[in-house]
């Protein structure tokens, strides 16, 4: 199974550093989402799996070879970095023709990808004539050429429109499940709980956390349960006896945290107290994410 | 594998529109430029002293083109790398050809060709057009085969290639259209002007530089300042291939 390791990988520019010791690995038959805040080095991680940018120190390999030492690259890693690295002059078919031909790929894969993107009605307009969702789905088409076993996509759904980013995310899963190795990167965590099984955090260019989408959600503090009884006054005063921790929600509601679900329908029942809603809310991600990296942001606004 | 790159580096290049205009330029300035330049020759050479008239060169006369498609050459190889750092293509490039001089040697091949063929073109069609209207007027012309006309005409066309790959050189170190092109002018239009300002030592220098020394080759009457002006040339090729060096050493240790 090909799978890209990386290992100890440090990038200096100058007295900055941009990516500090990180090692991870991606799995086959998986997305695994590449998280962090912008700025936090995953773009220069990406360049360095594909060699465009030398490490200063650490190594990366793609099935335990560097990029450069694979024979045919395109054939084992397809990656989108940037949707407008392309030139606008040029027809999409010649653009994808250009590529598969310095790979030795056939002709009739730029029909393949084009079709599988969608892109087959424009494919002989100019790049410069896309819409960004064409241009990203064009990047994508470049990256399927070889059908490679890995897949590296840095920030795809950024800027599209509802119905690009549901093909982006239904494309991944797909890709997974032909047992493909596929990175994602994404400052957004909510994009990835929708994509991803396995997440990479990184934040400074440091690795926060290395664990499944699951795992990360369930290590993240109690949900809290939100409430609406009768006489939320009177039900919150027992609520706080039991132990728990009562804030006021919209309405009449109350959002509590400390109990579980299950607990506090016990309390009701055992006090007489009339429910009227009883909902766990999941830990948010977002919340999840922000508590993790809310010391490694780059630059942070002033909350008012 | 080499073959692949260089396959992929004409896909590149033929199907941008660029290409295609930046050639019809060169013709159309070419038969142009030549026209104006040779079409009004009888007034001047009728006012020639008999000495002048041993110097008068029909075959440089319909070769002057080169002043201006030596420009046109340089934007034809600066777009070759220029282009693709200046959209981020040249980081596709390298995902499918990791190996840097692989992908740079591609390039300057394919434009070396094209700049070696549109070059002799262009300078066959010049000196053809330039003869016929010289001939027209009743002065002397030149035929292919003069002595000597068949090598300017032919180094001439080498002449303008280099150039080209003196661009594709500049264009990679600066990574930039504009600073590229800017030094190119520096280097060939700029410099030959303020020659006369510069240190002894730099003059030397002069006698291989493009517009100077390396245009020996256009003549044909012998000019005693350069008396072997294929290695005037050839020792502009030098200073290019020096330039290309730099070019393949940077390009292979920098990030894109």
């Amino acid at each position: 199974m090909t799978r890209i390791e990386v290992r100890g990988l440090t990038k200096r520019y100058g007295h900055d550093t941009a990516v500090d010791d990180l090692s991870f690995t991606v799995e086959a038959g998986q997305v695994t989402g590449f998280l962090g805040p912008n700025g936090a080095g995953k773009s220069t991680t990406m360049k360095m799996v594909l060699g465009l940018a030398a490490p200063t120190s650490g190594s990366v390999t793609i099935g335990g070879r560097r990029y450069r030492d694979l024979p045919v690259p395109l054939t084992e890693v397809g990656a989108l970095l940037d949707a407008g690295a392309v030139h606008p002059g040029r027809r999409a078919c010649d653009h994808l023709l250009a590529l598969a031909a310095g790979a030795g790929l056939p002709r009739r894969r730029v029909g393949e990808v084009l079709a599988r993107t969608g892109l087959e009605p424009v494919a002989r307009r100019r790049a410069g004539e896309f819409s960004l969702g064409m241009r990203q789905r064009l990047g994508i088409a470049g990256a399927l050429l070889g059908d490679p076993r890995v897949l590296m996509f840095d920030e795809p759904v950024n800027g599209l429109d509802p119905e690009g980013i549901r093909w982006i995310r239904g494309l991944m899963r797909s890709l997974a499940a032909e047992g493909r190795a596929v990175l994602v990167s994404s400052h957004l965590m909510n994009e990835m709980a929708q994509t991803a099984d396995h997440l990479v955090v990184i934040g400074r260019g440091r690795l926060i956390a290395d664990t499944s989408v699951t795992e990360f959600l369930n290590g993240r503090g109690e949900g809290a349960v939100l409430v609406r009884a009768e006489d939320p006054a009177a039900f919150a005063l027992r609520l706080t006896a039991a132990g728990a921790v009562v804030r006021e929600g919209t309405g009449s509601a109350v959002v509590v945290s400390g109990l579980t679900a299950e607990e506090i329908g016990r309390l009701a029942a055992c006090h007489g107290a009339v429910l009227s809603e009883l909902t766990p809310q999941r830990p948010s991600l977002e919340d999840a994410f922000m508590e993790l990296t809310g010391d490694s942001v780059e630059f942070q606004g002033v909350s008012a | 594998m080499i073959a692949r790159t260089v396959r992929s580096e004409w896909v590149k290049l033929r199907s941008l529109r660029s290409t295609w205009y930046t050639l019809a330029c060169l013709f159309g300035t070419g038969v142009g430029i030549t026209s104006l330049a040779t079409g009004q020759v009888a007034g001047q050479y009728g006012d020639l002293s008999e000495a002048e008239r041993l110097a008068w060169d029909p075959t440089a006369r319909g070769l002057i083109v080169y002043i201006v498609a030596q420009l046109v050459f340089g934007v034809l190889g600066t777009l070759v790398v220029t282009s693709e750092f200046a959209t981020g293509l040249v980081q596709s490039s390298l995902a499918v050809t990791p190996h840097r001089t692989r992908l740079l040697a591609a390039k300057v091949v394919v434009a070396a060709v094209v700049a070696v063929v549109a070059g002799q073109v262009l300078m066959f069609v010049s000196f053809l057009v330039g003869q016929a209207l010289i001939a027209g007027q009743g002065v002397p012309s030149a035929r292919l085969g003069d002595p000597g006309v068949l090598s300017a005409v032919m180094g001439g066309g080498l002449y303008l290639a280099a150039i080209a790959l003196l661009a594709i050189g500049l264009g990679t170190l600066m990574r930039a259209t504009a600073g590229a092109l800017t030094t190119l002018v520096g280097i060939v239009f700029l410099v030959p002007g303020m020659a006369g300002l510069f240190p002894a030592w730099f003059q030397g220098l002069l006698d291989f530089w493009p517009s100077q020394g390396g245009a020996a080759i256009f003549a044909t009457v012998p000019d005693p300042a350069h008396p072997h002006p294929w290695l005037n040339l050839g020792g502009m090729c030098l200073g290019i291939a020096a330039v290309l060096v730099a070019a393949f050493v940077v390009f292979e240790r920098r990030d894109v």
